[in-house]
């Protein structure tokens, strides 16, 4: 028997078990860091400007005044937390969050709530800004429709202008989701067992390759099966522009 | 007594002063149209009555009551802002079509929606359902729709959407029908359907405001007209007064330009 004929079925069985873990992140980080997401996104489109009241005094053209009451500052510091999140790489999140509570001395956070404390707070942003570009899609017009036919605020968002926002957002979230399946290979490195961790280990204790490039099919069956569902969505919502 | 007094209306965009010192009133069954050059402040004066804007001081009167005071500083509450705006009805200038619903969808879904708060909606539903729809399919053939209840906005022509438009709003049965610019998203050869409808729901003797630049049709369906410039209701009249014996210059240089 072969080396590989001898490997296959345990080489299998353990990528199963990776894959496990993969679509335990995948879930649970879209369980999070969807509403996490549109919390975010609300708060960063949020117009609450606590020194507006300042605003009639710069009529003489103070223009520290005048940014002064325009300041807006959960909008503000929701914008620079997601700068900060969608600016440095997501691996470099996970071991800030993995070892970085051992450094200075917390001692038995879990890894695994670490990685997904990284996971939710990454894709959240990312969502966020999703959210907020179809929420943004959605004509002033549409509004202004509902408002002058009678309309609540619930009723307005509910009946007239979600739907528009989840047609907006179907492609941009079938990325994002598409991306997620692969960055969950990012765990490896702090040691949680998902598809790549268990193929690297026969890498390194049977030094054969293939296992890695025999993962990349879980990686593709598991995103094939989303583009499929997306795709679905996408044509379900198709019969209005 | 008037249907609608608005006295002394003003609003500003910051240091843009866009409405300056309104006045006008109609009655009840009248059409008054609205002429003006771009930027005189037609919209906003349309947007202002139907409350999009507020307006920064003046009254306005519906029915001899007060209306709407921006004289005051006290705000409306979310309820009493939606009851008035129920009373008036307004058709945009580019359709705002829900695009989710169907034509019948669209012109029904306010009033659905609305009768949800009748005290007689639980024990009624059915018949308050069929009603509403029964209405909104009277009202779609009245503007020459029947065909296209089951349709998408995005399968109708421009003059089909502004019609599906109108039965939206007059669906509601508004005291008083705004219309700003109704055929200026259109291909020239689609405004006369919309000015035909326009012109049966004057037949009708419904109230309407329209702010258009046909001045030919504003001629001959309106029972008042108004010229507005810079923010300022510069000349108001009959049709034969105003668009054809204009008095003050700038109506006249107005006029001119558009023959
Ligand atoms: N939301 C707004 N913010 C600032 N300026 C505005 C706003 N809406 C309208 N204006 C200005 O008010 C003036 C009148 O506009 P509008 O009422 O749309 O005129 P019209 O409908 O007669 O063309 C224009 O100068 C326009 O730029
Ligand atoms: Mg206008």
């Amino acid at each position: 028997m072969s080396k590989f004929q001898e490997l296959f079925i345990p080489v299998t069985l353990s990528l199963l078990e990776g894959l496990g873990v993969t679509f335990k992140i995948f879930t649970l980080t879209l369980l999070f860091a969807l509403p996490l997401g549109l919390i975010i996104s609300f708060g960063s489109m949020s117009k609450w400007a606590p020194f507006k009241f300042l605003n009639g005094l710069h009529k003489n053209g103070n223009k520290l005044i005048a940014i002064i009451s325009n300041f807006k500052p959960i909008s503000f510091l929701i914008r620079i937390l997601v700068w900060v999140i969608r600016g440095t790489p997501l691996m470099l999140q996970l071991i800030l969050f993995g070892l970085g509570p051992g450094l200075i001395g917390i001692k038995g956070m879990n890894t695994f709530v670490a990685v997904m404390i990284a996971f939710v707070l990454n894709y959240a942003c990312y969502f966020s800004e999703i959210f907020r570009g179809g929420i943004e899609a959605v004509p002033r017009g549409q509004y202004e429709a509902c408002q002058v036919l009678g309309m609540t605020r619930t009723q307005t968002f509910f009946k007239v202008v979600l739907l528009q926002v989840v047609k907006h957002i179907i492609p941009p979230m079938g990325n994002e989701f598409i991306t997620l399946v692969k960055d969950t290979a990012l765990a490896n490195t702090i040691m949680i067992y998902e598809i790549t961790w268990n193929a690297k280990r026969f890498m390194a204790s049977k030094h054969v390759l293939w296992p890695l490039f025999y993962s990349g099919i879980f990686y593709l069956l598991f995103c094939g099966i989303l583009t499929v569902i997306f795709r679905q969505f996408e044509k379900k919502l198709s019969y209005f522009d | 007594m008037s249907i609608l007094n608005v006295t002394n209306l003003s609003k500003h965009f910051g240091k843009l002063q866009v409405l300056k010192d309104i006045n006008f009133s109609m009655e009840e069954g009248q059409v008054v149209s609205i002429i003006g050059s771009s930027g005189s402040g037609k919209t906003t004066l349309l947007r202002c009555i139907n409350m999009l804007e507020n307006a920064n001081g003046g009254k306005i009167y519906l029915d001899g009551k007060l209306f709407i005071d921006a004289d005051s500083s006290v705000k409306y509450t979310p309820g009493q802002l939606r009851t008035k705006q129920l009373s008036l009805g307004l058709v945009f200038q580019d359709f705002n079509l829900f695009p989710q619903y169907n034509v019948l969808e669209n012109v029904t879904l306010a009033p659905r929606l609305l009768a949800k708060e009748r005290s007689d909606y639980k024990t009624r539903k059915k018949e308050i359902l069929y009603e509403i729809e029964e209405n909104a399919k009277s009202i779609l053939a009245s503007v020459g729709l029947s065909e296209k209840l089951e349709s998408y906005p995005c399968q109708l022509s421009g003059g089909q959407k502004q019609r599906v438009s109108i039965a939206r709003a007059l669906a509601l049965k508004p005291r008083i029908l705004f219309f700003d610019e109704p055929t200026s998203a259109l291909d020239p050869e689609l405004t006369g359907e919309i000015l035909k409808v326009i012109r049966q729901l004057a037949a009708e003797h419904i109230t309407m405001i329209i702010v258009t630049h046909e001045i030919d049709f504003a001629y001959s369906v309106s029972d008042k007209v108004i010229f507005m410039d810079k923010g300022v209701i510069a000349e108001e009249g009959t049709p034969d007064e105003v668009l054809k014996n204009p008095k003050n210059p700038r109506t006249q240089a107005f006029l001119q330009k558009l023959s």
